[in-house]
């Protein structure tokens, strides 16, 4: 079945739209309103960002490839996105890649077979004072060690974590 | 006690609230700027000697006189896409203190004529751009935001947008290109933003510290910002220290504060008492420097005489532990990522830095490969449409420069020199 943006949908595009000049510069917004809707953005997300757009596919297709947050494909119900760069690495993010590795039984860029969770390195969060960092979905968790990274997927497992 | 104006939330913790912001005397820089002529404010704010907060340090008041005058749409975008690796000061600012922003912003729209705002704040600070939404609904209810504010005549619009993930939308026309829907790819400058900015309509960017300086300047005037620090880098400064200290944080303190004094009494000193071997003062573009420049002052003007630059003021500390290939192959693999592709000397030259790095930090280095670091990071400089080739040179050359016996080390010894360190990689 083809994707499509409901009432509620379009009333919210419209008040997006309403932010800007013209529809080009809702791509990005656009695009964040469709993942969080359909979970990642495929081909068919593209295309419907596009036609709602009325903007040429290749062109959305081209930002959707430029940036790193938009999923191209699908990730689990918790996002693990583990900060490896400089200020994290200097207070052993590493160890929490090891850790999360051995936890999940996966290696960054996988997806956890029933799911549950993608892991991924990423470049500096800007949250470098309260390193090491991980970003699970949109929420920012610091100051973390190996023992609060397996407590972490606990609760997440358990379900007891709103993110 | 050094003088608090950005981290309000230090004196009032619910200062995120407007009501609590304007008991603090919130809003009366923008009282006040309604009652000046909009280039009296630009006069004031280049008296001030307030330069840019975001990396190059670039008088805000001159930027702004670039606006061209009179009718037709013009817009001020605020750059909060906060990526330089090791900065984490405008999240604070945004999350704790959102008002300060907003005030400045719309003194900033009232002095350059823009009736439309921006806050261009990376995607990853979603829970950021909620508070400072919620802080832009309450300035639009009190009349601060919206059409005749406070009976002035004029109109200010203000929007949060947010980035996707991509650390060259920090560069001012890369963001331009990215707030418009397109790619983040920076643009050849000619034509400058204030001639042809975001829309195609004159526009200024600025850093989110250096707005919420603004308010406080009009306020109090600019002979109060000029009692704080030295001569041409004066006001408050945040700065962000992260890396080997007891106590990582950000710390507001006039500009100028030693480097001993940031890392040693505010930062509380290294990580179990160990030796200080690296710092580098302002985010990871700025050269690094070593222990016999803690007594620098850290400002615009006295980095740059020592070869570094203030850059974002973000403070990465190394202690005796760090490897130094780990540390800036780390890096190198970072400007590598971030490198939008259009130059080949950028796309190129980032990726290669970072392949030869690899291998000597994977022990495969070979005779030779310091020089040819070198060889490319010269071919790099100066020679890309956008400052992000300069930036990983920058971060590069002086740290294999300076421990240039280290990476030696490596390649000869097929082994690390420090040892129990801090595994990177
Ligand atoms: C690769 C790159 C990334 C940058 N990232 C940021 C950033 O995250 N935030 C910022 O304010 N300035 C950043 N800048 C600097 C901006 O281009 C611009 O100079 C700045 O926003 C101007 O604001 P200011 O005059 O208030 O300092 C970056 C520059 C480069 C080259
Ligand atoms: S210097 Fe690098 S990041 Fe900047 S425009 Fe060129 S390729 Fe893109
Ligand atoms: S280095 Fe990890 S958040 Fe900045």
């Amino acid at each position: 079945m083809a994707l499509r943006f409901d009432e509620n949908d379009v009333k919210k595009l419209e008040e997006i739209r309403a932010k800007y000049p013209n529809n080009q510069a809702c791509t990005l917004p656009f695009l964040h309103y469709a993942q969080d809707k359909f979970g990642y953005v495929s081909m068919d997300v593209i295309k419907l960002v596009a036609q709602t757009l009325n903007l040429p596919v290749a062109h959305v297709l081209s930002v959707a490839t430029f940036y790193t947050m938009y999923n191209k494909k699908p990730v689990g119900k918790y996002h693990l996105q583990v900060c490896t760069n400089i200020s994290c690495s200097l207070l052993g993010a590493r160890r929490l890649v090891d850790k999360l590795q051995e936890l999940l039984g996966i290696k960054p860029g996988e997806t956890t077979e029933d799911g549950m969770f993608t892991l991924t390195e990423v470049e500096c969060l800007g949250s470098c004072g309260t390193a090491p960092v991980i970003q699970v979905n949109d929420k920012y968790f610091e100051n973390l060690d190996e023992k609060k990274v397996e407590e972490l997927i606990e609760s997440l497992r358990k379900g007891e974590l709103d993110v | 006690m050094s003088e608090i104006v950005l981290f309000k939330h230090l004196i009032d913790p619910e200062v995120r609230n407007i009501e609590n912001y304007i008991k603090l005397g919130g809003y009366e820089g923008l009282k006040k700027a309604f009652t000046m002529q909009p280039d009296d404010i630009i006069e004031e704010v280049k008296r001030s000697n307030l330069r840019g907060r975001g990396g190059a340090g670039f008088p805000t008041g001159l930027k702004w006189s670039f606006m061209p005058k009179g009718e037709g749409q013009k817009y001020f975008v605020c750059n909060a896409d906060e990526g330089e690796p090791g900065t984490f000061k405008d999240r604070y600012i945004m999350s704790e203190n959102p008002h300060q922003l907003i005030e400045g912003m719309v003194i900033g729209g009232y002095a350059m004529g823009a009736t439309v705002g921006y806050i261009y704040i990376r995607g990853e600070f979603e829970f950021v751009a909620k508070i400072l939404q919620k802080a832009i609904d309450e300035a639009y209810e009190k009349g601060f935001l919206g059409k005749n504010i406070l009976n002035s005549g004029f109109d200010f619009d203000l929007y949060v947008h947010l980035g996707a993930g991509a650390y060259v939308c920090g560069e001012e026309t890369g963001l331009i290109n990215s707030l418009e829907g397109k790619p983040g790819q920076p643009r050849l400058k000619p034509p400058f933003p204030a001639q042809y900015g975001v829309f195609g309509k004159p526009t200024t960017v600025n850093n989110v510290e250096t707005i919420a300086c603004v308010p406080d300047i009009i306020k109090k005037g600019a002979d109060w910002f000029l009692s704080i620090g030295p001569e041409k880098n004066n006001g408050t400064k945040i700065y962000a220290v992260s890396g080997h200290v007891n106590n990582p944080g950000v710390f507001e303190l006039p500009m100028g504060t030693p480097l001993r004094e940031i890392i040693y009494e505010h930062a509380g000193g290294i990580v179990g008492g160990k030796k200080l071997k690296a710092v580098i003062p302002g985010g990871s573009s700025a050269p690094v420097l070593g222990p016999e420049h803690l007594d620098i002052p850290m400002d615009f003007d006295s980095l740059k005489k020592v070869g570094s630059m203030l850059g974002s003021g973000a403070i990465i500390v190394m202690s005796e532990d760090t490897c130094m290939v780990e540390a800036f192959t780390r890096l190198a693999k970072f400007y590598a990522h971030e490198s939008c592709g259009q130059c080949t000397p950028c796309r190129e030259g980032t990726a290669w830095l970072y392949k030869i790095l690899k291998r000597i930090e994977d022990r495969e280095g070979k005779k030779g490969d310091i020089d040819l670091i070198l060889d490319i990071c010269g071919k790099i400089m100066g020679r890309t449409i956008c400052p992000l080739g300069d930036a990983a040179v920058m971060c590069i050359k002086p740290a294999v420069e300076r421990f240039r016996d280290e990476f030696e080390y490596h390649i000869e010894h097929k082994k690390c020199m420090v040892e129990n360190k801090i595994p990177i990689f």
